[in-house]
C-alpha cells in the first residue's frame, strides 16, 4: 500500500494530495465529523457532510476554510484518480465513515464510530472494503456499554428519590449533550432541561436539522453565585469544564452525573467526583468493535487511536491481519 | 443481590456522610429480613468466609479471557474483582431481568458458608452467569472480604439508629451482644421483644470520651466541681468479669484478652472496670514504646509478660456486678471505685495487676498549667471531670476534658502513602497525614503534613503492609489508603500556610509513636492543632 502514508499533519492520500481528520494545517481536508480533534479550522479546503460543515461554522464562524465542499452520505466526489464518499458512522449529527477508492482498492477511515441506538444522529452503515481503519477508544473487553435507554431509567429513578436535588449532568457539548436530552425526551421527561451557555448554539442546530429537544431554557441566574430557586429538582446540562466551577454554584447541592463511556470503570468515575456515573457512550463498545469489524470484512484493519493492544490482539486470535497507525493527537477526553 | 449491589453503587459514589447514611438506612428499613442483616455484617466487615481464598477470583478470570486481554484489562481498571466483573459475559437469558430467589443475599451467603472449598469457584460462576455487573462485583467482594465502599461500624450503627428512629447510644449499647445476621437486633427495632441483655455475659460497653479542653472554661473555674486526674500515656481498656469469664476490650471494643493473659486470670469479682493499660508497675510505670511491645500480639510468651509487666490503673466503674452504675454522678461510682479496687486486690493474691487513678487537688485553673508540665514523663496531660457527669457512651459535651502536656505533639490519620527511595524504594515509607476538620458536612479528614522518618524498621514492614491490604485509590505512585491508622506526630512548629487545604504547615514532622489502639475518629483536629501556632504567626 504505497498510496496512503502518515505524515506530520497524520493520514494522507497521496493521490487525492487530501488529508483525513488532519492535525495540522493542509490543502485538502476530508473532515469525519465536527469534534474538535477532528475538525480544526484554517484548512484552504473542507469535505464533509453539510452537518459537520454546519457544526464547523458554528464553533469557528463561517470562514473556517477557504471552499466548504459538502459531501451527503451515499454522494461521491473526484479527487484526482480517487473516488470518495460518505457513510454514516453513528457518532454524532453529520458524523462519517470517509470511502477513499483507488485502484480497484476500498478504504474506510470510520472515524469515530458507535453501534448502539441514538436518535440524534444516522444509524452507521456497513461498507464492505479492503481497508478498515478504527479507533479503539473503548478496545478494553470491559468496556461493555449498558443499553442507553437503561441507563436513563435508571438516572430517572435516582432522580425520584432525591426530588428536591438538581441534577447536573456533565455532558460533552457537542453529540452527549443532545443525545442525553433526546433521551430523557424518549424516556417521556417532559419538564423543561436547562442548558449551559456553552451548549445553546450546538442545540439550536441540532434543532434546524429536525432532532427534536423539547423546551430548553438557559441555565442563567439573576443573582450572580447564589443558588437559582427556579433550578431546584430541575435537570441541568453542562460541559464537563463547567462541572466544577463558579458557575456551577448557582445550584444548590446538585446531584452530579457524568454522561461517558468512561464511567463504566468505578476509579474513572471517582476521580471525578461523580456521584452518579452515567455509562452513556459514542464510541463503539468492545462488543461492537469486534462485531463490526466482522461484518465490513476487510482484507485488514488498521487501528488509529485508543487502546491498539488489545483489539489488535482479538483481531489476530480471529485471523484477522491487524496493525495500528499510531496517531497522536485525538483526544479520549471528548467522550 | 441486586438490591444490595445497587446499595454499594450508591455507596461508593456518595461523596458525603449524610448522602451515605440516607441510602444505608432507607435499604436498611426495606430490605428483606435476614438479607439486610448479612448485608450490614458483609458492609461493616464482620463477614468473612475464611475458605473463600482471594485467588478464586484470579482462576474466575481464567475462564473468560486471554491472559494477554486479561492483563491489559487488570492494568486499565486497576481492582482485581471489577476487572472480573466486567469481564464476565453477559448472559442474554438472565441480564436485565429480577433476580432470583436463590440469588438473594442470604440465600447467597448460605451457600457460600455451607460449600467446600473445592466448590466455590463452579458457584461463584453460576451466580455471575445471573449476575449484571454490579451484582457480580458485589458477590466478588462478599466472597472474598474487603468490600470498602466507605462504611465504618459507627455509620452502619447511626444508619440503624435513623432508620429505625432509636437513639444511637442504645445501639452502640447492645451492639457486642449481637450477630449477623442480627435477629435479636431487628426483632427489637421493630417492636418484637425487649432489648437484648448481657445476660451474665462479659461484653464490652461503649466507652464515655473526653473533649480537649476549652479556654472558656477559666473563667467561674471552681475546683470542686472537678475530678481532675492524671492522663496516663498507656491505651484506655474496658476490663469486664461476667459468668463466662474476664475480658479485656480496647476503646473501640476489640476483645484484646489474648494480649493480656496476666490481666484476665479468674476473679471472683464481676463487674466492668474503665481504666489505662500502662507497662511496668505502679511503683514504676513504663513508657508507651514497652507497653506497644504487648500491644496487637496474637500469643504473648511468659517471657514476654516477664520482660514487660503491664497493669491497670482503674479510672471509673460501669458496673458491679449486674448492677449497672453508669447514670451515677462519678462522685459516687468514684467512692464504688475505690471500695472495689481495695477488694479486688485482697481478692486476687498474686495482685498487683490492678490500682487506683489518683486524684488530684488544685487551687484554681492555673494551677493546672504547672502540675502538667511537672508530672512525671509517662504522664500526657491531665484529665477534668465533671464530679456529677454520669457515665454516657460516646463524647458528650461538657463532662469530661484532657489538657494535653507536650504541646508539640499531634495524632494524626495516615490519607495517602508513596514508595520512599534508594533502600526504601520497595516500601511505602513516605505518609501524607490528615487532621479532622469540620466540612460542609460533618467532620473530614484534610491533610496537614508528610513524614518519612522516625519509625522503627519492623514499624516500616507492618505500616507498608497495611498500604498493601488496605488502599482504596490509586493516583499514578499515590496510594489512598483506608482511614483507620494513627500516627503520634511530633514537629518543631506549626504556621498558617495559604498553600494547604488545611491552612497550616508542619515544620519537621516525624513519626514519635503508631497508635494502633487509637480509632481514626479519635485523631486531633485542625482547630485544636491551630493553638500550636505561634501568636505573632496569628
Ligand atoms: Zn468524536
Amino acid at each position: 500500500m504505497d498510496w496512503v502514508k502518515i505524515d506530520r499533519a497524520g493520514l494522507s492520500i497521496l493521490p487525492a494530495a487530501a488529508h483525513i481528520d488532519p492535525l495540522a494545517k493542509v490543502q485538502v481536508a476530508l473532515i469525519t465529523h465536527g469534534h474538535a480533534d477532528h475538525a480544526r479550522p484554517g484548512h484552504h479546503q473542507v469535505i464533509a457532510t453539510p452537518e459537520t460543515l454546519a457544526i464547523m461554522a458554528t464553533r469557528y464562524g463561517d470562514d473556517f476554510a477557504e471552499i466548504k465542499t459538502p459531501l451527503r452520505y451515499g454522494e461521491k466526489l473526484k479527487l484526482g484518480d480517487v473516488h470518495v464518499g460518505m457513510a454514516p458512522s453513528g457518532h454524532i449529527l453529520g458524523s462519517a465513515q470517509i470511502i477513499v477508492e483507488y485502484q480497484n482498492t476500498r478504504l474506510i477511515a470510520a472515524g469515530d464510530y458507535k453501534r448502539k441506538s441514538d436518535p440524534t444522529c444516522a444509524a452507521f452503515e456497513i461498507v464492505p472494503c479492503d481497508i478498515f481503519i478504527t479507533e479503539a477508544t473503548f478496545g478494553l473487553p470491559v468496556f461493555r456499554h449498558p443499553d442507553p435507554k437503561a441507563e436513563i431509567e435508571r438516572l430517572l429513578k435516582v432522580k425520584s428519590l432525591f426530588p428536591e436535588r438538581s441534577i447536573l449532568i456533565g455532558a460533552y457539548a457537542l453529540g452527549k449533550a443532545q443525545r442525553v436530552i433526546a433521551l430523557l425526551r424518549a424516556a417521556g421527561y417532559n419538564a423543561p432541561i436547562y442548558i449551559h451557555g456553552a451548549l445553546q448554539n450546538l442545540c439550536n442546530l441540532y434543532q434546524e436539522y429536525g432532532v427534536e429537544l423539547g423546551e430548553l431554557r438557559p441555565a442563567t441566574s439573576t443573582n450572580r453565585g447564589k443558588p437559582s430557586q427556579e433550578l431546584e429538582g430541575a435537570i441541568i446540562i453542562a460541559p464537563p469544564s463547567a462541572m466544577n466551577t463558579v458557575w456551577a454554584r448557582r445550584l444548590s447541592d446538585p446531584l452530579n452525573v457524568f454522561a461517558s463511556g468512561w464511567m463504566q470503570v468505578r476509579q474513572r468515575a471517582k476521580q471525578r467526583g461523580v456521584e452518579f456515573p452515567l455509562i452513556l457512550s459514542d464510541h463503539a463498545d468492545w462488543d461492537d468493535l469486534l462485531a463490526t469489524i466482522e461484518a465490513v470484512n476487510p482484507g485488514e484493519v488498521w487501528v488509529t487511536h485508543g487502546r491498539e493492544d488489545a483489539l489488535i490482539h482479538a483481531c489476530q486470535q480471529r485471523g484477522i491481519s491487524a496493525r495500528a497507525l499510531s496517531l497522536i493527537g485525538y483526544d479520549e477526553a471528548m467522550e | 443481590m441486586r438490591r444490595f449491589s445497587e446499595l454499594l453503587e450508591a455507596l461508593i459514589f456518595s461523596p458525603r456522610r449524610t448522602v451515605k447514611l440516607a441510602h444505608l438506612s432507607g435499604w436498611l428499613r426495606e430490605a428483606p429480613h435476614p438479607d439486610r442483616g448479612w448485608g450490614l455484617a458483609g458492609l461493616t466487615g464482620d463477614l468473612s468466609f475464611s475458605h473463600v481464598k482471594a485467588g478464586v477470583v484470579r482462576e474466575l478470570a481464567s475462564e473468560v479471557s486471554s491472559p494477554e486481554l486479561f492483563a491489559l484489562s487488570y492494568d486499565f481498571v486497576g481492582d482485581l474483582a471489577e476487572t472480573v466483573a466486567l469481564l464476565w459475559p453477559a448472559s442474554p437469558a438472565h441480564d436485565g431481568t429480577e433476580a432470583a430467589e436463590d440469588l438473594r443475599l442470604s440465600a447467597v451467603i448460605a451457600s457460600l458458608a455451607d460449600t467446600p472449598r473445592a466448590g466455590i469457584k463452579p458457584l461463584l460462576a453460576g451466580y455471575m452467569d445471573r449476575a449484571n455487573v454490579a451484582e457480580r462485583w458485589a458477590l466478588l467482594k462478599l466472597a472474598t472480604g474487603g468490600m470498602r465502599v466507605g462504611v465504618s461500624g459507627r455509620m452502619a450503627r447511626t444508619a440503624l439508629a435513623h432508620a429505625f428512629d432509636r437513639d444511637i447510644a442504645e445501639i452502640e449499647e447492645i451492639w457486642p451482644l449481637i450477630s449477623p445476621p442480627y435477629d435479636d437486633l431487628f426483632d427489637w427495632l421493630e417492636g418484637r421483644t425487649k432489648r437484648p441483655e448481657a445476660e451474665g455475659r462479659a461484653v464490652f460497653r461503649p466507652m464515655m470520651l473526653a473533649h480537649p479542653i476549652d479556654e472558656g472554661m477559666q473563667e467561674g473555674f471552681v475546683p470542686d466541681d472537678w475530678q481532675i486526674e492524671w492522663k496516663w500515656d498507656g491505651a484506655r481498656i474496658q476490663l469486664v468479669s461476667a459468668e463466662d469469664g474476664v475480658r479485656l476490650f480496647s476503646r473501640t471494643g476489640d476483645d484484646v484478652s489474648a494480649s493480656f493473659p496476666e490481666l484476665v486470670t479468674e476473679m471472683k469479682w464481676k463487674g466492668v472496670l474503665d481504666g489505662e493499660l500502662l507497662a511496668g508497675t505502679p511503683e514504676e510505670v513504663g513508657s508507651f514504646n514497652d507497653l506497644q511491645q504487648r500491644l496487637n500480639r496474637k500469643r504473648v510468651t511468659s517471657r514476654m509478660q516477664k520482660d514487660f509487666p503491664v497493669f491497670i490503673r482503674a479510672y471509673d466503674i460501669l458496673f458491679l456486678g449486674d448492677k449497672d452504675l453508669r447514670n451515677l454522678p462519678l462522685s459516687q461510682r468514684r467512692t464504688w471505685l475505690e471500695t472495689e479496687v481495695t477488694r479486688i486486690e485482697t481478692d486476687q493474691k498474686d495482685a498487683p495487676k490492678l490500682d487506683l487513678s489518683a486524684c488530684l487537688t488544685v487551687d484554681n485553673f492555673a494551677s493546672l498549667q504547672v502540675i502538667k508540665e511537672q508530672a512525671d514523663p509517662r504522664i500526657e496531660g491531665v484529665m477534668l471531670k465533671k464530679a456529677d457527669s454520669p457515665y454516657i457512651a460516646g463524647r458528650p459535651k461538657g463532662h469530661w476534658f484532657k489538657l494535653k502536656r507536650n504541646p508539640k505533639h499531634a495524632d494524626l490519620v495516615i490519607l495517602y502513602a508513596q514508595r520512599g527511595h534508594g533502600k526504601r524504594s520497595s516500601f511505602y515509607s513516605d505518609y501524607t497525614l490528615g487532621a479532622w476538620r469540620d466540612g460542609e458536612d460533618g467532620p473530614e479528614l484534610v491533610p496537614v503534613c508528610k513524614a518519612y522518618s522516625g519509625f522503627s524498621d519492623t514499624e516500616l514492614r507492618q505500616l507498608d503492609k497495611f498500604v498493601r491490604a488496605h488502599t482504596i485509590n490509586r493516583f499514578g505512585p499515590v496510594r489512598e489508603v483506608e482511614h483507620k491508622i494513627v500516627v503520634e506526630v511530633a514537629f518543631d512548629q506549626l504556621h498558617n500556610s495559604k498553600r494547604h487545604k488545611s491552612g497550616i504547615a508542619m515544620r519537621f514532622p516525624r513519626f514519635h509513636a503508631i497508635r494502633w489502639d487509637k480509632p481514626a475518629e479519635e485523631a486531633d483536629n485542625v482547630a485544636y492543632l491551630k493553638r500550636f501556632i505561634p501568636d505573632k504567626d496569628v
